[in-house]
């Protein structure tokens, strides 16, 4: 017993004392002093102390760049534009990464640190990214595996964003996870609702953030949140909107058509087509079947893949690529300009492309959200 | 009791008669990958003898100071890993503060430093040879140093090699292996004129 307990106390020592030396030798050799980061070519000058990655160090100085890892170098999402030289492209970057991004110096900001003054570009927009503290007021079941939170914000208590746009969702240490993380979700309210925000969050099994959702996520506890960021937002067009949604994937679109119907934009034409296996998996049709019965131009299609004996079914059945085919072929117009917006698995959004594509959208009117 | 070996023999004949990787064939993962370039090769040989000579002499202050009076010469392995592990983490610090190049070109094998078994073989080796303090330390150097010679020598053989007209069915890891076998015949030659067995 005693030399178990005097091995504990030796390695746990031992290892004390290194972890100490290794703290110390970090807090010298690390300390790369005072440096300046430009941002947008003088738009904004920021005096950091240098030695952390480019994300951390921004976000520190309220500048939130979107990473859905929480900054782990797996999504590839933190990309910025560095206009300094700081070296090589970094094998952690690399394979997320275009050939024509690394061409034009687009780095993970995630994976560089910041170790003298550096001049950086990113989008306008993302100076308006703040960190919410926040307040979860309703979470209720929409299916079986997808849950709507609503979110009220507390400081700041305001929020504008685009329709369409995400938040990455705070996710505190629970059970096993010892760290914060964050995760990004797509708003599912309208941008009129300035003080809280929603979201339609689907369970993966095993996920850190929707397993906390879940299981975890109570009515009345805090959260935070950082954001909005992201491109998926209605084009300020004519061209009729061919939107197609699949599980949660559903929560950007009911922004956008919720915005467009607030906003008295129902001069286009918009298809939704929300694809599921079974009934079980619809949520939202009251929502959206109203919303067509006052909007004269909006079309709503349900559609289900394998819909069972008892859910008696008089939609549309099959595939959310054949329905969306069959309908370009026999019920839109041929001649009016289209755009696509697509939200949900990589699967469904690859073969919804290739639906529009060959149906004459062009590829870079379609605009979409892939769940990663 | 340490064995009656000058410091002088000692540090000769750990980098050229008992060559801790090409005499005890310890270190040839990151030894062969490594290789392929002469520049990498020398900032790997230079990390491998600092971790090497810092860990050796640490390792024998641990085990004289710490297990042996506690009578935990059993946890010797996973203690000499923890010291090893810590003294990789600093000099990936340094190196990277020093010349962000040379830890770009290390790439992995920097922190692979960590499970190089020439250096817990060489802390291993201090141990049973019942080595004291000094000759730890000059023994951990010379092995580095012997560490660095043996790949320097392997990258510049190879820049030759890949000049060179190779039979189609030994390029790469073939002539790579053959040369090495070659070399620590070449090292054979040099056994007998020191023993610090």
């Amino acid at each position: 017993m005693n030399s178990i307990l005097t091995a504990s106390l030796l390695i746990g020592g031992l290892s004390a004392v290194l972890s100490a030396l290794i703290v110390i030798v970090d807090s010298i050799v690390n300390n790369y002093g005072e440096v300046t980061i430009d941002i947008n070519s003088g738009k904004k000058n920021l005096k950091v102390n240098g030695g952390a990655s480019l994300l951390t160090t921004l976000s520190e100085q309220g500048i939130f760049i979107p990473s859905a890892c929480g900054g782990r170098g797996s999504c590839g999402a933190c990309k910025v534009k560095v206009l300094s030289d700081i070296g090589p492209i970094l094998p952690t970057e690399a394979p997320l990464l275009e050939k024509e991004e690394m061409e034009n110096n687009v780095r993970l900001s995630c994976q560089i640190k910041v170790k003298s003054d550096i001049s950086i570009e990113i989008p306008e927009e993302l100076f308006s990214a703040k960190r919410y503290k926040a307040k979860v007021t309703k979470i209720q079941d929409m299916t079986y595996d997808i849950k709507e939170a609503k979110i009220d914000l507390i400081d700041p208590n305001e929020i504008d964003f685009k329709a369409g746009q995400y938040m990455q969702l705070v996710v505190p240490p629970y059970e096993k996870i010892k760290e914060y993380t964050q995760r990004a979700y797509s708003i599912s309210s309208s941008p009129s609702q300035k003080n809280s925000v929603e979201f339609f969050i689907r369970l993966v099994p095993g996920g850190i953030a929707t397993t906390y959702v879940h299981q975890y996520l109570k009515e009345n506890d805090e959260i935070e949140l950082v954001g909005p960021f992201g491109d998926f937002y209605m084009r300020d067009t004519d061209a009729d909107m061919i939107c197609v949604a699949g599980g949660s994937g559903l929560a950007p679109i009911k922004s956008i058509v919720s915005d467009m119907f607030e906003r008295g934009i129902t001069n286009r034409n918009v298809w939704l087509f929300f694809g599921a296996r079974s009934l079980r998996d619809l949520y939202y049709l009251d929502f959206f079947q109203e919303k067509e019965k006052k909007w004269e131009k909006f079309h709503f299609v349900p559609a289900l893949s394998e819909p069972q004996p008892d859910d008696n079914w008089k939609g549309e059945v099959g595939l959310i690529t054949d329905v969306l085919a069959k309908y370009f072929k026999e019920k839109m117009d041929q001649d009016t300009q289209k755009e696509g917006y697509l939200c949900g698995s990589p699967g469904m959004i690859n073969a919804c492309v290739k639906v529009m594509t060959d149906n004459g959208i062009e590829e870079e009117k379609i605009y979409y959200d892939k769940f990663a | 009791m340490a064995p009656d070996v000058g410091l002088i023999s000692l540090f000769f004949a750990s980098i050229f008669t008992s060559n801790i990787l090409l005499s005890n064939f310890l270190g040839m993962c990151s030894f062969i990958s490594v290789s392929k370039d002469f520049t990498s090769s020398n900032g790997l040989g230079l990390a491998v003898t600092f971790v090497m000579t810092i860990t050796t002499a640490i390792n024998w202050l641990v085990y004289n100071y710490l297990l042996l009076p506690f009578g935990l010469e059993y946890l010797r392995y996973i203690v000499f890993i923890i010291v090893i592990a810590a003294i990789v983490q600093i000099s990936e610090m340094i190196i990277e503060r020093m010349s962000t190049n040379l830890y770009m070109s290390l790439g992995i094998f920097l922190p692979l430093i960590t499970v190089n078994c020439a250096i817990l073989g060489v802390a291993l080796f201090m141990q049973i040879r019942n080595y004291n303090f000094l000759q730890s330390i000059i023994f951990g150097l010379g092995s580095g140093l012997g560490w660095w010679l043996a790949i320097v020598s392997l990258a510049s053989i190879r820049k030759k090699v890949d000049n060179s007209p190779v039979p189609a069915p030994l390029k790469g890891p073939g002539i790579t292996l053959i040369t090495i076998g070659l070399m620590a015949m070449a090292f054979m030659g040099f056994s007998g004129m020191l023993n610090v067995q």
